[in-house]
């Protein structure tokens, strides 16, 4: 359908379109309008990234004067091809009332490992292998030494892009990552290269999070984006988490030996070039006096991964004197191993700011603090000289050198914590240190700086007032819709007493209570017996997982729930689980049914749908709070207290909640989808807790549903999938539409819409 | 263990004294038919065997001729003289388990006797088979009691040509596959006697089944070493002391354990096998849910980047890992294993034959999936699919069922219909030489050329001729058909009328079907077919005629229509039959010596 927002034509692929879609545009409008950044929470299953697109694509063809560009950040690989196969739809719909004027290049862009189509590379077992393997056929060294001599292996795909120059482009489309190799394999030419080169020329570019807020990603791929960028960061509830992630590295025991060993290769090197080519080491050298600036000159194809400071704190200045020959360097560097060796081997937790911690290194060590901020860039550079092109075997030196730079850069915002062992497992000597950063709004600032728009969306954003002070920034809309239902197709309920009437929890004292593990059993096995299909659970951790299910097993409930559904669970061997979703799947088609057993801030939570048959009903056992006894967990938590005034409980609170509601979440496509979602521990009938919970989940939560034992909730699980497989209708009814045609949208203009929501 | 019938000559007889008809008595397993040689002869029998109440015979060495004697329910007996003293025997033995089964369920069938048997052979299940669906089916029924009892064809003749519905029906009457269990039932828990220390497993073909399903490497193993290198006892030994040794959870055990026994380290050990297949999958799943991809694409969490004990993250032990199995792993599998679904088809007795069966099933799926290269765009089109917003948009038309006729005789009617209208459409048949077509082709274009085109290019009067002529033909045919077009016109005849035309018309079918199918004709049992057929059909041709003459004037024309085309048919097999004939009498008259 074809209708107007203001003065923009909106093109939607679709014959209706739900009122929060419409009024979600109108303040995307706003905001794209204003310049300025945005804060939209929109519950799932409500069509949010359709309505993002084709609002976005539709504002640039109404504004041909003023090119937008729209990157797309998703947080995981297959979400970036669902909203590639979204904008395909649209884009399709679009050509075909536009005609070709509405044409757009759209690529999806991700690492080597998913894009490379040389056989030979692919081989290898992960994903930097599988870099270092294109490093070693590509390098410009590689392909230099290659003209000369032809038995030197290169890579046919890159040698026919790189031959066809200018000319390699891709035709105006929508590509996903399997388009894009598709494409690759047909004209020989390297699909990750070919990606690369036309994310400049793309009008939509979808890719993941960290390809704009990590900066050793970010500094190769997101550099030269111009300011007329809409940024969205789609399903952003956890935005804070990967900002602060990207800064934060920790090295252990088995980093510093392999530092070690990486240390004494390149030594060899060295000496290797002085017998044989010093002149080399001596234009390095030059190089270096000369300042140079390290990436500007380096082709396409030589760039690793770039500095893991942010670009804006990188002083642009030459590198310091005494580590620019290269056996100076080395030395510099066994010297910060050796002094990080002896800080390993502490007996008690420490934690220091990054300002401590450089005066004790440059007391004991030596190395003053601008050193140790040049010493990522500086063993790039000598990489470069001595021609290393297995760089995964140099992972080692290269997370030193990142911990040394990022130290050696933020003074705050950081904290350096040294533990001895794992507090849940003291017996074990597994020392570690870590720089944590604490300030999500540190990684994030550059891309608030740069870009025009940023819209920051997801279906748990509450409390939306937080966001902005996690995050830093002034949005100019801020706004949290709620669902308009045609009926009632989610149905929440807390469960707070097993069949015994017996509380269930997951608190710390009661969660090993065999009590509890039965209750919690026995709820799943009536469940089992009543819900047709997918049945997904979570529980707070793969260990508490580990220990129920066992327990189940022993129990013989386990037993007794596979005569009902097929079990699944996640584990944390990715492709074992990527094999375990798939399998649920085509037991969920095939109407055999399943359970999926998953983890609460796992990788399942974070980013599979369970819609529609594949999940009729979400069990949440327990409250995902973060294990609290971390040091890491109190260092940012005292920090967002001295900070932002934060209080620790709430922020926990938060986290939990805004977990569980993501978990139980998944459940929920469209309107036509239907879902129940089980709380299933006392301390949800909590009031402080519960209100934290978004609102399309508390709107539905009745006041009899707040206080259910498994019995009862058996009961209105029953009358639940009753009523809603009875047929309805689509259009809503009662004066209150949920589904809007064409004719709708004509009739009312803004003022009416807004009325007949709120 | 198949039982067949028995077929020998005999000599019927009412009463002992009846001097008797000659002819060949048939015995099934639920039923005998004789027939008698001379067709004419009123002494058809088609009994079931239930009716038999009891049998008798005389006995070899007396002077009596050797006579079985068949006695009824109501007290009536069919006499057999047969032509020697063992072939009463065989049909008394055939008879004496008939009687003695029939009424229950047929679960033994005579074994010994087809041993000997002269003539066709077939199972008591074909033959019930062939039973159930004559029973089924009354048209079948009528054709068979026509045609083969009626001696134009044999039995076998007979079911030769409908073998694929025998195969159908073997294959829908074949029992359910049984899929895996949903619940795990390799997951044994020991017994013990409470006395001794000793723990007792106990095994079934099931079990053992579902292990190598779910454990390639248990399987891969067996395959090896049982019995070459140990018992199977020792062998499934040596797998519960690694399933017990796993239960403990103690990896250090296992480890320790495993170093100093080659064979149980297999079972203790992580599966290769299943390891190289994830690889191999992984690259198939649906990329919405590819997780993999997210972990290639993730630089976030390089080893030793991100948080590494925040507390969200488990820890590991990656000492001993390769002999740390999970329950979740086991689960898993299960599940997949049980997704699979595949099933060995063959008795769950013997492990070693379940062995190599699966091994078999896994060979040729393996070969499958090399082969398969459209779950790409299969994929791909799923997405697409699922993407979409349902209830936004209105509901796609139902996809369209494949056509399926499943009683052909509404195809056919409608193919009259078409028929009907033909004659119209057939053109004058010319004789025009290419040249000729040519040459008056070309004076068209060149009168065109000279005149321009006329413009219309056919004459309104022209057009509107040939358009009523064309169409008053489809309207009389729908007149006549009635206003439904679906009506056929033999809906309209009487229902005797119908009856007969369609019970004639599946018999032509039918004798057809056998007349052309045993040209060209190689053996003198061919011929014999040949002739019986040609009679059969001469006979059906003048009923044909009487139908056609005795239905009522204002249908006549439609069944004639029908009939001509019945007609036609035959008629070609008589030209054929006829002109073969000629051929082969010419060819042997010049080939006095016979040979060919």
């Amino acid at each position: 359908m074809k209708f107007e927002i203001e003065d923009v034509t909106v093109y939607f692929p679709y014959d209706n379109i739900y009122p929060e879609q419409y009024s979600y545009m109108v303040e995307l409008k706003r905001a794209l309008d204003a310049r300025g950044h945005c804060l939209l929470e929109m519950p799932t299953g409500t069509g949010k990234t359709i309505a993002l697109l084709s609002l976005i694509t539709s504002y640039v063809l109404s504004k041909p004067q003023s090119p937008l560009k729209l990157v797309y950040c998703t947080r995981t690989v297959h979400e970036m091809e669902k909203t590639l196969a979204e904008l395909k739809k649209l884009h399709d719909y679009q050509v075909k009332h536009l005609g070709p004027a509405a044409r757009i290049l759209a690529v999806g862009l991700s690492s080597r490992k998913n894009l490379c189509v040389n056989p030979r590379v692919l081989s290898a077992e992960n994903r930097d292998s599988v870099d270092a393997g294109c490093r070693k056929l590509t390098a410009s060294w590689v392909r230099a030494l290659a003209e000369k001599n032809p038995s030197v292996p290169t890579c046919e795909f890159f040698e026919d892009y790189e031959r066809a120059g200018s000319g390699a482009v891709l035709p105006p489309g929508v590509y996903t990552l399997q388009d894009l190799r598709a494409f690759g394999k047909q004209k020989g030419w390297c699909p990750y290269y070919l990606a690369r080169h036309m994310v400049q020329l793309a009008n939509v570019i979808v890719y993941s999070y960290q390809y704009l807020l990590d900066p050793k990603v970010a500094g190769i791929i997101s550099k030269e984006m111009q300011r007329e960028c809409v940024v969205v960061f789609d399903e952003a509830h956890n935005i804070d988490n990967v900002c602060i992630e990207a800064l934060s590295v920790c090295v252990r025991r088995q980093t510093l030996e392999g530092a070690t060993r990486n240390l004494h290769r390149m030594e060899q090197e060295i000496d290797r070039f002085k017998a044989t080519d010093e002149s080399r080491l001596r234009a390095e050298y030059q190089r270096l006096v000369e300042g140079l600036a390290l990436r500007g000159d380096l082709r396409v194809n030589d760039t690793w991964l770039a500095n893991p400071a942010l670009p804006d704190d990188i002083l642009k200045e030459a590198v310091p004197g005494n580590i620019r020959r290269a056996d100076f360097f080395l030395r510099v560097l066994r010297r910060f191993v050796q002094y990080l060796k002896g800080r390993l081997e502490t007996e008690n937790v420490e934690k220091e700011s990054p300002v401590a911690f450089v005066a004790s290194v440059t007391n004991q060590a030596g190395i003053d603090q601008k050193t140790l901020k040049f010493c990522y860039d500086r063993l790039h550079s000598l990489m470069m000289t001595l021609e290393i092109t297995d760089t995964d075997e140099f992972l080692h030196i290269q997370t030193i050198c990142d911990f040394a730079t990022l130290v050696g850069t933020y003074a705050r915002g950081f904290s350096i914590i040294i533990e001895p062992f794992d507090e849940r497992m003291p017996d074990v000597q597994d020392p570690v240190l870590q720089l944590s950063c604490h300030d999500a709004s540190l990684a994030i600032k550059p891309v608030f700086d740069r870009f025009q728009t940023v819209v920051i969306t997801s279906g748990t954003l509450s409390p939306i007032d937080l966001y902005p002070r996690l995050l830093n920034f002034n949005p100019v809309v801020s706004r949290s819709f709620t669902m308009s239902l045609t009926r009632d197709c989610i149905c929440p309920m807390v469960l707070t007493r097993g069949s015994d009437q017996l509380p269930v929890s997951t608190k710390f004292d009661m969660r090993s209570d065999l009590g509890v593990v039965r209750n919690y059993g026995r709820l799943l096995l009536e469940m089992v017996c009543v819900v047709p299909d997918g049945i997904v659970c979570f529980f707070v951790s793969y260990s508490y997982m580990d220990e129920i299910v066992n327990s189940w097993n022993e129990s013989g409930i386990l037993k007794e729930i596979m005569q009902h559904k097929l079990v699944f669970i996640e584990t944390q061997d990715v492709v074992e689980t990527t094999l375990a979703l798939d399998n649920y799947r085509r037991a969920c088609d095939c109407g055999r049914g399943a359970v999926f057993f998953s983890v609460a801030r796992g990788k399942v939570a974070e980013g599979i749908d369970f819609d529609r048959h594949y999940g009729r009903l979400v069990i949440m056992f327990g409250v995902p709070f973060q294990y609290t006894l971390s040091k890491i967990l109190l260092a940012r938590l005292e920090y967002l207290r001295d900070t932002f005034q934060i209080k620790e409980g709430d922020f926990l609170t938060f986290d939990a909640l805004r977990q569980a509601a993501q978990c139980v979440g998944r459940v929920i496509r469209s309107k036509a989808d239907y879902g129940m979602m089980i709380f299933a521990d006392k301390r949800y009938s909590r009031h402080d807790k519960r209100s934290k919970l978004p609102g399309w989940i508390l709107s539905h939560l009745r006041d009899a549903h707040l206080n259910l034992s498994t019995d009862m909730a058996v009961y209105i699980a029953r009358e639940f999938l009753r009523k809603m497989a009875q047929p309805y209708d689509k259009a809503g009814s009662g004066g209150k539409k949920t589904l809007l045609s064409q004719e709708d949208i004509e009739k009312m203009g803004d003022g009416s819409l807004n009325d007949m929501l709120y | 263990m198949a039982s067949a019938q028995v077929i020998k000559r005999a000599k019927y007889k009412t009463t002992v004294k009846d001097p008797g008809t000659a002819g060949v008595l048939k015995m099934a397993w639920d039923r005998f038919i004789f027939t008698p040689n001379h067709p004419n002869s009123a002494s058809n029998l088609d009994v079931e065997f239930r009716f038999i109440k009891g049998h008798k015979n005389t006995k070899e060495g007396s002077n009596k001729p050797p006579w079985l004697n068949l006695t009824n329910d109501q007290g009536g007996s069919y006499i057999f003289e047969f032509e020697s003293y063992p072939d009463l025997h065989t049909c008394r033995d055939f008879v004496g388990k008939s009687i003695g089964r029939s009424g229950e369920t047929p679960t033994a069938a005579s074994g010994k006797t087809d041993a000997s048997l002269p003539d066709e052979q077939i199972s008591t299940a074909e033959l019930e088979l062939r039973i159930k669906l004559l029973r089924e089916n009354s048209e079948l029924q009528k054709l068979h009691k026509q045609l083969v009892i009626g001696g134009i064809l044999t039995e076998a003749e007979f079911w030769a040509t409908r073998k694929k519905l025998l195969d159908q029906e073997s294959s829908r009457k074949s029992k359910q596959r049984v899929g895996f269990k949903s619940a795990m039932i390799s997951d044994i828990k020991p017994a013990t006697d409470g006395r001794t220390n000793k723990v007792t497993f106990s095994l079934t073909p099931e079990v053992i089944l579902q292990i190598f399903a779910e454990k390639p490497a248990v399987h891969a193993a067996f395959l090896k070493y049982v019995p070459n290198k140990m018992t199977e006892k020792d062998f499934w030994t040596k797998y519960f002391k690694a399933e017990y040794l796993h239960s403990t959870r103690n990896a250090v055990a296992a480890a320790a354990e495993a170093a100093e026994d080659e064979e149980l380290a297999i079972f203790l050990r992580n599966d290769d096998i299943l390891a190289k297949e994830a690889r191999q999958k992984i690259r198939r799943v649906d990329p919405t849910v590819n997780m993999e991809a997210d972990q290639g694409d993730d630089y976030m969490h390089l080893p030793d980047h991100g948080l590494f004990r925040d507390g969200g993250k488990d820890i590991i032990e990656s000492q001993h890992e390769l002999y740390r199995r999970t329950l979740a792993h086991d689960l898993n599998r299960h599940a997949a294993v049980v997704l699979e679904g595949r099933t060995v088809e063959v008795e769950l007795e013997d492990t070693r034959t379940v062995a190599e069966a699966l091994a078999k099933l896994k060979r040729v799926e393996s070969a499958n999936e090399d082969s398969d290269g459209t779950a790409n765009q299969g994929i791909l089109e799923r997405i697409a699919r699922i993407t979409e917003i349902e209830d936004l948009q209105a509901s796609h038309g139902p996809p369209l069922a494949p056509l399926c006729i499943k009683d052909p005789r509404d195809y056919f009617d409608s193919q009259q219909v078409i028929a009907v209208k033909a004659p119209a459409a057939e053109g004058k048949k010319c004789n025009l030489s290419s040249r000729e077509a040519y040459g008056s082709l070309r004076d068209s274009i060149s009168q065109t050329k000279q005149m321009g085109l006329l413009n219309p290019v056919v004459k309104t009067k022209d057009a509107l001729q040939v358009f009523n002529a064309l169409s008053h033909d489809i309207s009389r045919t729908k007149y006549d058909v009635g206003k439904n077009p679906q009506d056929s016109v033999l809906d309209k005849l009487p229902s005797t009328t119908k009856e007969q035309l369609l019970h004639h018309w599946t018999s032509i079918q039918e004798l057809l079907r056998h007349f052309w199918s045993s040209y060209p004709i190689t053996s003198s049992y061919l011929y014999a077919k040949v002739n019986r057929l040609k009679d059969a059909m001469s006979q059906i041709y003048p009923q044909l005629e009487e139908i056609k003459k005795s239905v009522p004037a204002h249908h006549k024309q439609h069944v004639s229509v029908l009939v001509r085309q019945m007609h036609q048919a035959l008629d070609a097999a008589f030209q054929h039959y006829d002109a073969d004939l000629q051929k082969r009498s010419a060819k042997s008259s010049e080939r006095p010596n016979g040979y060919v």
